[in-house]
């Protein structure tokens, strides 16, 4: 099962080295791990996913706490939060195509963003497991390119929580 | 106040306390040095860097203190390396200065430019490189508070050119940096009632005691809580002093070359209490036989070492020595009879096959040079070991307790620590009699340190088993590598013609009355001395007992053969491990 922490770290040159290499030096196995800005100057957040099946998520979660620079680690996995991943798909089309692909993006919740005379590109957030779904469907038109930024996480109000679904259940 | 970055590096230093530092300079550290004789900083000549890191390391640990290492950038820096992961792995608390080429030179590959911060990030607790000397003084106080805190561990601090001589203004630090502590929890109330109520009413409990106790300076408290509940005590190589080894309720030294009677009690536990250590996998054996029936407890400083080798069922996170205290207000006066019955005919046996135990000794084996050295010295002396043979057989034939440490490199294993980390240790106990204990392979790693010990004219006792060969691999290769020596024989220099060129006074001896007589002389010395034991080169007298193989559970240890028994046949039939 996916685990997913998400980190508070010092916004520093070199902290992401040194996640980074500490998960190398104790060969964690990490799905996705994204780092980006918060309401905080001088705070930076990062979304990391684990492979709890090959990688103990705790052992995860204490040893980066133990990295100078790391704040506060959450693991939101089992939290009402949102998860989402974003995805830009790249799709080959031809005149007879494009319409369907279009249509296709819309029923996913995504959004064209490039139009070109041989491909479009498609993009869409979500969770994971929805984007997963509108890439196979895309697939058989002919996927050219595909970058996908990994699952960012935030966690719901906790007095929100009755009768929320969790959004995106990895 | 307007203060240079070099100038700022001593301010620094001297208010953190620092008496002593160690280290050798280089182009990039020279504005640091310049100022070395306003300092009132003792500074201590290495002749190599890895023996500066390694004599802060042994300073740290006999002293108390953090452990201050200089040297400049590029092969200075990378020289530092060996002794800091040896320090990162053992936990001490270290703070080495390094030099770098000027900001303006980094990453265009420099004379002597190493990235020193990326090379050592994975071993040590923290570092920095410092580009804006305002930043300087913060650092430096950071650098002491990550060191001592918490679980301490070595910081590096990589301080360009002309950062040491960019000026300033400067005032100390004062704020609080609470963010590169951890905050140590308190131990929940209902987790210590319940290891109380296990521990009363176990049947075969045993106490582990590693670095933390030591550390933490718990050795009563431990002593106090062994004794009211009558729970053994086994320690590992690093909890060495964390109970009196001479203490009827000691077991000695567990793990691979530990001893007999704590490997089975290990074994045969009910209930494992395992306190400030870490089961690294020389003290486990083999995980998926270890102490099968035992409930085990781990009480740890560092969250991340909880079920990190071996699963637990109950854990607390916090300073050991605090842990104890508690434990001590609620624990219950218990006696174990059958249990102490049991533990003494293991103990009985073991004696039986004690080399000490032979009768009328002819050749020097080594263990008889560490019993006599520790009968010399009343064992009062604070030992230093290098690693292999040597260091195992100081550990189980020389007793330690708390007021006399142990120093000895045990995560890492780094041959060529004694030397140097024994000249730390010396200048942290002046008037403490101490004693480098080494084999011939490991002496040879840091040999050229002789000239700092008499340069710095320390009183140092040095004593070098000399077995012409590196011993512990060559006992390997008996054991478990059919016998084929490959590149373990060593053609050595005459040990006291080489000290001898040093200035220093040296002995050799052969047998067991020229060693008393030798240690007896080298005590006698004013200043440093070297005794060269040239002990048994082969046979089992040659070989440490026991020893559990790899991948092996700890009682399927291969004991030392009784006398007149065929070696070979015994420990082929015991080895049960593939060798590593």
């Amino acid at each position: 099962m996916k685990r997913t922490l998400v980190a508070w770290v010092e916004d520093r040159p070199g902290t992401l080295n040194r996640v980074a290499s500490l998960f190398r030096r104790r060969a964690f196995n990490i799905e996705s791990l994204t780092v980006g800005h918060t309401e905080q100057a001088g705070t930076s957040r990062m979304t990391i996913v684990v492979d709890g099946v090959r990688t103990d998520s705790r052992k995860v979660e204490q040893n980066l706490r133990k990295l100078i620079h790391v704040l506060r680690v959450e693991d939101v996995t089992e939290r009402p939060a949102v998860l989402h991943d974003l995805a830009m798909i790249k799709v080959t089309t031809s005149n007879g195509t494009r319409s369907e692909v279009m249509q296709i993006a819309e029923t996913f919740g995504g959004r064209i963003v490039d139009v070109g005379l041989e491909t479009l590109v498609v993009e869409a957030t979500g969770p994971d497991e929805r984007i997963d779904r509108l890439v196979e469907v895309l697939r058989p038109f002919g996927i050219a390119e595909m970058v996908r930024t990994g699952r960012v996480a935030m966690a719901c109000d906790e007095d929100s929580r009755s009768g929320r679904r969790r959004s995106g259940d990895g | 106040m307007r203060r240079t970055g070099a100038q700022i590096v001593w301010d620094m230093l001297r208010r953190e306390g620092v008496g002593v530092v160690f280290g050798m300079p280089g182009g990039s550290i020279m504005p640091i040095y310049d100022l070395l004789e306003k300092s009132g900083v003792r500074h201590v000549l290495v002749r190599h860097e890895q023996a500066a890191a390694h004599a802060a390391d042994g300073f740290a640990r006999v002293s108390g203190k953090v452990g201050v290492a200089l040297a400049t950038s590029g092969p200075g820096a990378t020289n530092l390396t060996t002794g800091i992961a040896t320090a990162m792995l053992d936990s001490i608390p270290l703070v080495c200065i390094t030099g770098q080429v000027p900001t303006s030179l980094i990453g265009s590959d420099a004379f002597q430019e190493a990235d020193i911060t990326g090379i050592t990030l994975p071993i040590t607790k923290h570092n920095y490189l410092v580009t804006d000397v305002a930043d300087l003084a913060s650092v430096m106080h950071e650098a002491f508070l990550i060191a001592q805190s918490g679980r301490p561990g070595p910081v590096l601090i990589d301080l360009p050119k002309d950062v040491q001589a960019a000026e300033t203004e400067f005032a100390f630090p004062n704020r609080p940096f609470a963010s590169v502590q951890r905050a140590v929890p308190e131990p929940e109330d209902e987790t210590l009632r319940d290891v109380v109520k296990r521990l009363t009413r176990a049947e075969r409990p045993v106490f582990l005691a590693g670095h933390g106790v030591v550390r933490a300076g718990a050795s009563a408290s431990l002593v106090a809580l062994a004794e009211r509940s009558s729970v053994p005590v086994a320690t590992t190589l690093l909890g060495k002093g964390a109970f009196p080894d001479r203490h009827p309720l000691a077991l000695g030294m567990m793990g691979m070359h530990g001893s007999p009677v704590a490997n089975r009690a290990i074994q045969a536990a009910d209930l494992l209490v395992a306190l400030g250590m870490r089961f690294d996998d020389r003290v486990t054996g083999r995980l998926d036989h270890y102490a099968p029936g035992a409930v085990k407890v781990h009480v740890d400083l560092d969250a991340a070492e909880i079920g990190k080798n071996v699963p637990v069922d109950l854990s607390v996170v916090g300073e050991v020595g605090a842990v104890l205290r508690r434990l001590l207000d609620s624990a219950e006066p218990v006696e174990r009879a059958a249990w102490s019955k049991r533990l003494a005919a293991w103990r009985t046996d073991a004696a039986l096959r004690d080399v000490l135990g032979r009768p009328e000794p002819t050749s020097l084996a080594a263990p008889r040079v560490i019993d006599a050295i520790w009968q010399e010295t009343e064992g009062k002396a604070v030992v230093v070991t290098d690693v292999g043979q040597n260091q195992m057989w100081a550990a189980q034939y020389y007793p330690s307790d708390a007021e006399h440490p142990f120093v000895t490199s045990g995560g890492l294993g780094t041959m060529g620590f004694g030397l140097p980390a024994g000249i730390g240790a010396q200048i942290a106990a002046p008037d403490e009699e101490v004693w480098v204990i080494a084999g011939d392979g490991g002496f040879q790693m840091n040999v050229q340190e002789l000239a700092t010990v008499v340069q710095e004219d320390l009183p140092l006792r040095i004593a070098v088993i000399n077995n012409g060969s590196l011993g512990m691999v060559r006992q390997w290769q008996e054991m478990f590598f059919g016998g084929r020596y490959a590149a373990t024989r060593l053609v050595n220099p005459d040990f006291v013609q080489l000290a001898a060129a040093y200035g220093i006074a040296a002995w050799r001896a052969r047998t067991p009355e020229a060693a008393l007589a030798a240690i007896s002389s080298a005590r006698a010395q004013r200043g440093p001395a070297l005794v060269e034991f040239q002990t048994t080169r082969q046979g089992d007298e040659a070989n440490v007992y026991p020893i559990v193989p790899s991948e092996a559970a700890l009682d399927e240890m291969i004991r030392r053969p009784e006398p007149g028994r065929d070696l070979q046949r015994a420990s082929c039939r015991n080895a049960r491990g593939r060798a590593r």
